[in-house]
């Protein structure tokens, strides 16, 4: 608990962590009290009356094409995002560290195979493959999380293995290998810690990727029409041939996709930079 | 052997594995996956009844799954990519029409940004820590992590819908004329999308221009430049931007991949009729032929253009041409 304090204590302190914490306390406070906030149902349609209205009493960001309100799409719609984005991105990291520590841990072909194939996944082209996977699995929001984590672990894959190679070259690593630990117990117990706090970063930034990935899927109509995301938001906005007329219905979601990603990879910058140096001085 | 020729061999055989592996992957992901889209390929309504023999024929579905596996290899190499839904012409005819189409918009807009990018970086790392770094940087950020399709919609709406200065989309106006009437007619199409993929690459490359000239600024022989008594300008210009550049421009080439998924998002906005504006028609009409044809396009010229990137970055880094890396 205490660690956790000082931890945040030092977020806040550092300018990137601070202006990502400001970002990001008000889209989560919305994503966590969305059926407070908002005076209708995302999906409630208004009558013929309540089509494309501009901002008012009633709909404070106007209502869309079917008479929707705005303002209620757009605080569902951070519960969506940010969940997509949370859970992609931990699967994502998740298996990025896995492969990852394992390639560091035994080295050899094991390192050479998983490098390979991480080297491989990393030249191609991700959206192209996300749209793939994400057009042939059909959609579903965990289609969308599954698509989003399957091409995104390499990175962390990379990141984590060089972390676990210069583990290896420290002296208590040679001496938990002189007291006979065995493999398992090297990788989890002494191996594992150290890079936790890197894995953390790489988790937050991940978010940040995440987030976009959802969104640009769900505009290109490849999302989960049951989950009213941003994105989602934005493709129907496009689709509907008439945002010309209604700015209010086009500029809040892409401009909170904006800020929640740079929220995320403010923050996840933030942690590197604290984590860095601690990390090498262990 | 030489150490470069050791070099560039490994990763020509990575390079070939790499295809190999994306083409494999394409047929697997088509037939196993849920909704065995193999099967949908034949009982689509939209196919014409000649095309279906033709279509059977060519994917071998009558034979066992190896089989079919060897046959789509062989098909694959040989360009072809079975038969649109949609349009019932081979999809390696459609693909044809619209790769130059992104081509043409992906080459300039990287051009662009290239030339913008590094000359902001290069001001950014120069100044830094002054209120024009800081303005430079933050315009940056926020540039790179704005959706590039909203961005490509706020500009449409504003510029096409409100103020309508530039056309709606597509590539050419309908009976448009030929001959340089008809360059400057596409031009005029090409511009609001060329913005909305500046503003995404730019943005990226001015932050890392930026930290490759604020490495290089730490350097001792920017130190003995000084030292010389060198004229700033001929410092900058010389010294650092130069040494800040290699790293720059191979991160570039090597972002290949990042670039095609922005333009595929442009395009749909301005409904370009490049291979992304290609890929969502397909997607949104299930036409897995092109949607398959598409993929295995982009990828492969990914994967080539990663490969000729890192050649040209391991000719001109003599560590790497020695072998010291």
């Amino acid at each position: 608990m205490k660690k956790l304090k000082g931890f945040i204590k030092e977020l806040l302190s550092n300018r990137y962590g601070l202006a990502g914490v400001i970002i990001l306390v008000p889209y989560v406070i919305l994503a966590i009290f969305a059926p407070f906030l908002t005076p209708y149902g995302p999906y409630e349609m208004g009558g013929l009356k309540e089509v494309l209205l501009p901002p008012c009493k009633e709909h404070i960001l106007g209502t869309d094409d079917m008479g929707r309100d705005v303002w209620s799409q757009l605080v569902y719609g951070a519960r969506v995002s940010m969940t997509v984005g949370f859970l992609a991105a931990a699967f994502g990291v998740l298996l990025g560290t896995f492969v990852g520590l394992l390639a560091g841990f035994y080295g050899g072909v094991v390192d050479e195979v998983l490098m390979r194939i991480t080297d491989m996944f990393l030249v191609m082209p991700t959206l192209p493959l996300m749209i793939v996977l994400a057009a042939v699995l059909g959609p579903s929001i965990w289609n969308i999380i599954l698509v989003i984590a399957v091409t995104g672990w390499p990175g962390t894959a990379r990141v984590i293995r060089s972390q676990v190679l210069s583990v290896k070259e420290r002296p208590f690593f040679e001496a938990a290998v002189c007291i006979g630990e065995g493999d398992l117990g090297l990788m989890f117990f002494e191996v594992l810690p150290c890079v936790l706090p890197i894995v953390f970063a790489e988790s937050v930034l991940w978010v940040a990727d995440a987030i976009y990935s959802e969104a640009v899927l769900s505009f290109l109509g490849l999302g989960d029409p049951t989950h009213i995301s941003w994105g989602m938001m934005l493709n129907f906005a496009f689709s509907s041939g008439v945002m010309a007329r209604a700015w209010w219905w086009v500029y809040p979601p892409g401009m909170s996709i904006a800020f929640v990603v740079l929220g995320f990879t403010f923050i996840g910058s933030a942690i590197n930079e604290i984590v860095s140096p601690k990390y090498k001085e262990v | 052997m030489n150490a470069y020729w050791r070099f560039l061999i490994k990763k020509a055989l990575i390079t070939i594995l790499t295809i190999f592996v994306t083409l494999t992957a394409n047929f697997f992901i088509f037939r196993i996956m849920p909704g065995d889209p193999a099967k949908l390929l034949l009982n689509d309504p939209r196919l014409k009844k000649e095309n279906i023999e033709l279509v059977k024929k060519q994917l071998g579905l009558d034979k066992p799954l190896w089989q079919q596996y060897l046959i789509y290899m062989k098909e694959s190499f040989k360009g072809n990519f079975g038969i649109s839904f949609v349009h019932n012409v081979p999809v390696s005819q459609i693909i044809a029409q619209r790769l130059p189409q992104t081509l043409l918009l992906l080459s300039v807009a990287i051009a662009i940004s290239t030339v913008v990018g590094i000359a902001v970086g290069a001001i950014c790392g120069w100044k830094r820590g002054s209120k024009l770094d800081a303005t430079l940087l933050t315009a940056s950020l926020i540039s790179y992590m704005v959706p590039t399709f909203w961005i490509g919609i706020v500009l449409l709406m504003v510029f096409s819908l409100w103020l309508g200065w530039f056309p709606v989309g597509g590539i050419t106006t309908i009976g448009g004329g030929a001959g340089i009437p008809r360059w400057l007619d596409v031009l005029k199409h090409m511009f609001l999308p060329t913005v909305a993929l500046v503003l995404w690459y730019a943005g990226e490359y001015v932050i890392l221009m930026r930290g490759s000239m604020l490495d290089v600024m730490k350097e001792d022989y920017i130190l003995t430049a000084k030292a010389k008594g060198l004229r700033s300008l001929t410092i900058l210009k010389d010294h650092a931007v130069r040494n800040a550049l290699l790293p720059v421009v191979t991160l570039i080439a090597l972002n290949i991949g990042w670039m095609v998924g922005g333009c595929i998002e442009v395009e749909v906005v301005f409904s370009w009729p490049g291979m992304g504006k290609l890929i969502y028609d397909a997607v949104l009409k299930r036409d897995y032929p092109v949607l398959q044809g598409c993929f295995v396009i982009i990828t492969i010229t990914v994967i080539l253009a990663n490969l000729i990137a890192d050649l040209i970055y391991g000719y001109i880094d003599p560590r790497i041409r020695r072998g010291t890396m």
